[in-house]
């Protein structure tokens, strides 16, 4: 059942392609306007590459949504410039707790530190994130949604890619340099190219729940095992905008997803747990999921996203959010290809770096579902024991997993130089930069991952010799002041201290001392051209 | 002075869980047990020293106590 009305509604337009006589070529499509498609359109759209977005419906607000964004996610949208709005409306949280029965077992702080932009996560419902996007994209002139635009064919050639897309005008043939494939869990593109996706699918079945209701509970995840008011299972419980709740309860593998989803079984269940009925449904749906993976995410020009290349279980936030770093690792190389300004193979780079990242959200939405939904008796003896040892030890306690919520990924990449030096501080190579509080020129505060921007960047702390030339420097002191020492605290900085930032912020090599020719064949790598001279 | 460390020291604690997981993926509940049996007296081994074993079962008992019917 789904009874979830749709929000936002788009018009299908006839588009110029339709009426030529050979196909139009296009550097990029990017076929999928959920959130991972509309992020790679909108980056590559800012990094100056045309992009034509197609997608086979014109609404949103519909389907299974993702309502938990991260902070490295919050931060790539803010890049996107759509971070603002998602913020204003989203419920800003960064405190867990984890129950067992009635007690509190322990409760975790997903940011403890100040000096951030971003908070730890927000909660927004996937269809606000979806139009703040699509907003956004309706801005960039160089971007175009076409909406009723279903790919239904797909011809690959050595230099590109024609899509027969189908409209309620009929079909017409687009060429396309490179084709990046965000269509989804159920991804036609992956079909269509035969491709198989595999890993694990688990058996236990969860209701979701959307529940509209005056509550007191605080901002905050929480999750119990075996609550009062649903014995023997798992519940979570999430605050969204519009005082909406989320609530997922854990129905065991047997279960009948369609009778659970009546309201006559539905409503019960909710009452026992928010112990009034005082609120209405808005929106129930019952899941099963799998944890899996395309074995490669580039085939020649096609590129798969998000869920239509890799799929984890709920439990950490790691399917919107791992997503839409995809689209901020893939933009920016496929951008500079379309330029002509890197290697075509720094695309391998793509699959390398984000096929790593899916096998750890992977691994750690697999390890969390073998917790909390365990498949064997001797399973259930392990967990149980796990809770019972956690009210009295802390090794006991760390085992208790009730999800480990979205991290960023640390690249090990050919793209970054190895340090030759030590470095102590919360940056690490291969990762995104910790953000910090800096001020401007002018003495205006600014915040470091603001000033990067989307641009490769070398930040330099000077030391009285001449800054590194050629590139896009910031000198930390003159160009970025860094008045709370939390740059120097979080870098590691002492003059000469160079840093070469990545377009999607991860570090890509840093130096005591900054050496020209260190710092030019590090930008090489940054293009796939490692071994290359300039 | 306790022996016995019941602070976390694995540096993944998840990774460790899934071992043990893995390890009984596919066993009948008598082969879990069995398995079980054996791993405990490795282990107990391993430590070899009565005291720490002795601190362990107390403390293993003591969590049991705790979750018997009625005592939630």
């Amino acid at each position: 059942m789904n009874t979830r009305k749709s929000l936002y509604q788009f018009g299908y337009r006839r588009c110029a392609d339709q009426d030529r006589s050979s196909p139009a070529r296009h550097p990029v499509v990017v076929v999928g306007a959920g959130p991972v498609g509309l992020c790679t359109a909108i980056d590559l759209a800012q990094r100056g590459v045309p992009v034509v977005l197609l997608d086979d419906a014109d609404r949103i607000g519909e389907g299974s949504r993702g309502i938990c964004y991260a902070k490295r996610t919050l931060e790539i949208l803010d890049r996107l410039g759509v971070a603002e709005p998602c913020l204003a409306k989203g419920v800003t949280w960064k405190l867990g707790k984890v129950f067992q029965r009635d007690d509190l077992l322990y409760a975790f702080d997903l940011l403890p530190e100040d000096g951030h932009k971003m908070p730890a996560f927000i909660n927004l419902q996937q269809y606000y994130l979806e139009h703040a996007l699509v907003e956004r994209a309706a801005a960039l002139p160089n971007l175009e949604i076409r909406w009723r635009n279903k790919v239904v064919g797909l011809n690959r050639r050595n230099d590109g890619v024609t899509l027969t897309v189908e409209t309620p005008d009929g079909s017409y043939a687009v060429e396309a340099d490179w084709t990046v494939a965000a269509d989804g869990a159920r991804s036609g593109i992956r079909g269509m190219l035969g491709l198989a996706f595999q890993g694990e699918a688990f058996e236990d079945r969860f209701l979701i729940a959307d529940v509209k209701m005056k509550g007191d509970f605080p901002p905050e995840r929480w999750f119990w095992f075996d609550p009062p008011f649903h014995e023997g299972r798992s519940a979570l419980l999430h605050k969204q905008p519009d005082d909406v709740w989320r609530i997922d309860l854990q129905l065991g593998p047997d279960a009948d997803a369609k009778a659970e989803q009546a309201p006559e079984r539905v409503l019960p269940r909710l009452r026992q747990m928010l112990g009034h009925d005082d609120f209405a449904l808005e929106w129930v749906s019952v899941y099963t999921f799998q944890c899996r993976r395309l074995e490669r995410f580039v085939h020649g020009r096609v590129v798969f996203a998000g869920d239509a290349a890799h799929q984890v279980s709920p439990f950490g936030a790691r399917g919107a959010n791992s997503g839409i770093q995809d689209a901020d690792n893939l933009a920016w190389k496929l951008a500079r290809i379309a330029r002509g300004e890197a290697s075509e193979s720094l695309i391998d780079s793509y699959d390398l770096e984000r096929s790593t990242a899916a096998d750890e959200n992977i691994g750690h939405s697999t390890r969390s579902t073998d917790f909390i939904a365990p498949r064997s008796s001797q399973e259930l003896r392990f967990r149980d024991a796990a809770l019972a040892l956690a009210r009295h030890t802390p090794f006991a306690k760390r085992m208790v997993n009730s999800g480990r919520l979205s991290l960023p990924s640390t690249y090990e990449t050919p793209l970054s130089t190895p340090d030759r030096e030590a470095w102590s501080g919360s940056a690490h190579l291969g990762a995104p930069l910790p953000d910090a509080p800096m001020r401007d020129r002018s003495g205006q505060p600014v915040w470091l991952l603001e000033a990067l921007k989307g641009e490769e960047t070398v930040l330099h702390v000077p030391n009285g010799q001449e800054p590194p030339a050629g590139l896009n420097v910031l000198v930390i002191g003159e160009d970025l002041v860094d008045e709370s020492g939390l740059f120097a605290q979080r870098f590691d900085a002492a003059p000469g201290s160079t840093y070469l930032v990545r377009p999607d912020q991860h570090l890509a090599a840093r130096w005591r001392y900054a050496d020209p020719e260190a710092i030019q064949s590090a930008s090489r790598r940054l293009r796939g051209l490692a071994g290359v001279t300039a | 002075m306790s022996a016995l460390i019941t602070d976390s020291r694995f540096p993944d604690p998840d990774r460790a869980y899934r071992a043990l997981i893995d390890a009984h993926r596919g066993l009948s509940d008598e082969r879990s047990a069995a398995l079980n049996s054996r791993l405990v007296l490795i282990l107990a081994n391993h430590i070899g020293d009565q005291a720490v074993l002795q601190e362990a079962l107390t403390l293993a008992k003591q969590s049991m106590a705790q979750q018997e019917p009625g005592a939630d």
